[in-house]
């Protein structure tokens, strides 16, 4: 089957295309060893199919960002037949930076001009006829978002897959470094590349670390004197080479593109007024976040989570029904409605939740704020050793630290990374919260919301107080340089929000979905052996357990088998603590028996305590599964469950001892 | 003609980038952002946290940290 590559900027409307282009025929993936998305969809066109790869966005097919070098990668090795372009008409120059270097490396490629609307409002003239005739392609004017110009982007896409003309474009970058091109080819030229050579030459200039590693490495060419000779003169033409692309678009845009002698003052700049401004920033970002927040909780876990939980139950009943008329025997039907059914209670539960917050980080990201979020709030993180791109991890971690962790993938700095990944656990999921209400309706029912809010709180105290101390310890160095492109606000539009929800929810599904309800159907066991022992009680393997590690809480002021498997279970699963609570208090899941049952076995300072204690310690096994993948170390991933532990430990008891000095006990 | 760091610029004023003095890595990134020596841009805020440019409309926030390494003249 023929392919199609999608390649341009990040905000060129690259991921609207692809959707307008797919539809519903897309599916997600990762490309090979890293965790970058890959994204492949199909369309059919006069009877044929043909692939498209939605490459990831870039500002240059350099090796600055894992993105980068899987886009160039793809385009040398991967081999499209054709690449479709997509170019930000509003920001025509820019753009084509991008275009030049698919040109140097001689893809054939369909320029889709995107936005051409906006252009136009921004009175941007552009004469389509010299612009493609200057650059050596064909270009079609599109809309994306309105589904504009792509029946004509496709055709002439395909038009071209069968056509032989050679694209290469030949720019010139000064007397100088040309000879020096032609030299290096030479050199070149004895040996059989991966890569074109002439795109070689122009990247060992570059200084493009990647292309001459790989030469050092696979060509053995660090044993003659070629690149260190080099090395010392590429300082001058690294820049030099930019500088000269740029020369070769301005001598085409001159001639092809009008700009507005004065710039039109848009919508987006004076909402940006009042959207960046110094004083007024901070609270529409807190007011913001508030809502999102709101509208999570309130839609997502009270209103559809109710309805899951209710079919949940329904599918429980009826599976019961079936079980009792087939006369099977009562560990088997438990095993189905406390393990497998709850199992899946557990997962499905949680999904109105991260569908809804991942709706409205959605409308969020699509409309252009979250560009402007990052920049407000760069100020703050930066002095917290993080970078402003930092708190939308921390964000989606309120929701679930697994998409939390996987949403640091958007930082390109590694020390920046790292500390996200391992500060986000202490953002207080949704899966905390029941655990919470539990203890707050047995101790202190007219307190509610003081407590939740302090809670949370504590849990952000840590989390920065912990980056500030990973920054200065074991992540040393600069955070990388703030560098955002702020798009126009724009409608987001539905299919995108839509997509990019279900992207993520899919994920989390496989993610989250395995591995809870494995660990869920594993407690049930746990809870059930050796046979003929009372389930869920303390001579269970799991009350066993629970007995074992019941004395390291005891500072804390809850040092019973039953709190301890509580805690135990939670690291299976946080949605697990209060189910399992209420099996051995009480032998009821939930409701006022566990209250009455946790009212007579803690105090009041000992409650605190230990909700203290879930905020903090150990992530459950799907954030450690996560934090695996996306650290692919184990070290790491260890290090994240131990110290989390050990502070969650000391502030617990810290406060249990505090609060028992001072009389509150 | 005067040359100075792009944080001493208030908003609206147009300067053309001189220099910048950052690391490659970043300089590169923002030659390849459209920030080149020569280019013609626009202050478009300048008071607290990062320093908002605008490249004929297109607009990139810059920490000030990196906003004092470009060299501009206006």
């Amino acid at each position: 089957m023929n392919t199609i590559a999608l390649v341009g900027n990040p905000n060129s409307g690259k991921t609207t295309l692809f959707n307008a282009l797919t539809g519903s025929n897309q599916r997600v993936g990762n490309w090979p060893g890293v965790t970058v998305e890959k994204k492949e969809g199909s369309i059919k066109y006069k009877d044929k199919q043909y692939t498209i790869i939605d490459l990831p966005g870039a500002y240059s097919l350099g090796s600055f960002s894992e993105d980068e070098i899987i886009a160039r990668d793809y385009i040398l090795k991967g081999n499209p037949d054709v690449v479709i372009n997509v170019v930000d008409a509003t920001n025509i120059e820019r753009n084509l930076y991008l275009t030049t270097q698919l040109l140097e490396m001689g893809a054939k490629v369909v320029v889709a001009l995107n936005m051409i609307d906006e252009a136009k409002a921004k009175k941007i003239e552009i004469d389509i006829n010299t612009l493609s005739q200057k650059l050596g392609v064909p270009i079609v004017p599109t809309i994306a978002s309105k589904r504009k110009g792509i029946e004509e982007l496709v055709s002439k896409a395909i038009e071209l897959i069968d056509d032989n003309v050679d694209y290469k474009a030949h720019i010139s970058y000064g007397e100088s470094i040309d000879k020096e091109i032609e030299n290096i080819k030479a050199v070149l030229s004895k040996f059989d590349l991966d890569y074109p050579t002439d795109w070689v030459a122009v990247k060992v200039l570059e200084g493009d670390p990647y292309v001459i590693s790989k030469l050092e490495k696979d060509y053995a060419l660090n044993k003659t004197s070629f690149l260190k000779d080099l090395r010392e003169k590429e300082e001058d033409y690294e820049l030099e080479i930019i500088n000269k692309r740029y020369e070769y678009i301005n001598r085409i845009t001159r001639e092809a593109v009008k700009l507005p002698e004065e710039q039109i003052e848009t919508l987006s700049d004076k909402i940006d007024r009042v959207i960046t401004h110094k004083f007024l920033g901070l609270p529409i970002f807190g007011l913001i976040m508030f809502i999102v927040f709101q509208l999570t909780f309130a839609i997502g876990e009270e209103l559809l989570g109710g309805y899951v939980a209710a079919a949940v139950e329904i599918l429980g009943a009826g599976v019961e029904n079936i079980l009792i008329r087939i006369n099977a025997p009562d560990w088997l039907i438990s095993f189905f409605i406390e393990g497998i059914v709850g199992g899946i209670g557990t997962v499905l539960e949680f999904v109105p939740l991260i569908v809804v917050l991942y709706m409205l980080m959605g409308i969020l990201e699509d409309s252009g704020y979250m560009a402007r979020a990052a920049y407000i709030m760069d100020n703050i993180m930066r002095a917290l050793g993080l970078h402003g791109k930092s708190f939308i991890s921390m964000i989606i971690g309120f929701g679930c630290n697994v998409p939390g962790v996987m949403s640091t993938r958007t930082l390109e700095n590694k020390k920046d990374r790292m500390i996200s990944i391992l500060i986000n656990p202490f953002m207080s999921c949704g899966a905390r919260i029941p655990i919470y209400l539990v203890f707050i309706s047995a101790f202190f029912p007219n307190h509610g919301g003081i407590i939740l809010f302090s809670l949370y709180f504590l849990g952000i105290f840590i989390a920065l107080l912990m980056a500030k101390i990973f920054s200065k310890t074991l992540f040393k160095g600069e955070s990388s340089y703030f560098i955002m492109e702020l798009p126009p606000y724009r409608m987001p539009t539905i299919r995108n929000v839509l997509r990019n929800m279900w992207d993520n929810v899919s994920e989390f599904l496989v993610r989250a979905g395995t591995i809870i309800f494995f660990v869920v159907a594993l407690l049930w066991v746990l809870a059930m052996l050796p046979v003929g022992v009372e389930p869920y009680s303390q001579e269970s393997i799991l009350g066993k357990i629970g007995t074992l590690i019941a004395p390291i809480f005891a500072p804390a002021g809850y040092g019973t088998w039953q709190a301890a498997v509580g805690l135990f279970s939670g690291i299976a699963a946080k949605e697990a603590v209060v189910a399992i609570l209420g099996m051995v208090y009480a032998g009821a899941q939930e409701g006022t028996a566990l209250i009455n049952a946790i009212q007579s076995a803690f105090t009041p300072l000992s409650a605190v305590s230990f909700m203290v204690m879930t905020l903090l310690y150990t992530p459950c096994a799907a954030t450690l599964g996560a934090i695996k993948k996306e650290t692919g170390s184990l070290k790491w991933t260890v290090f994240s469950a131990l110290y989390s532990f050990a502070i969650a430990w000391l502030v617990s008891v810290l406060v249990y001892q505090v609060g028992t000095a001072v009389g509150l006990g | 003609m005067e040359t100075m760091a792009l944080t001493k610029l208030g908003p609206g004023k147009n300067c053309r980038i001189k220099k910048i003095n950052a690391g490659m890595m970043a300089t590169k990134r923002l030659y390849e952002m459209g920030l080149n020596t020569g280019s013609k841009i626009k202050v478009v805020k300048n008071d607290i946290g990062p320093v908002i440019v605008s490249i004929y409309g297109n607009k990139i926030a810059l920490g000030r940290g990196l906003a004092e390494k470009i060299i501009v003249v206006n």
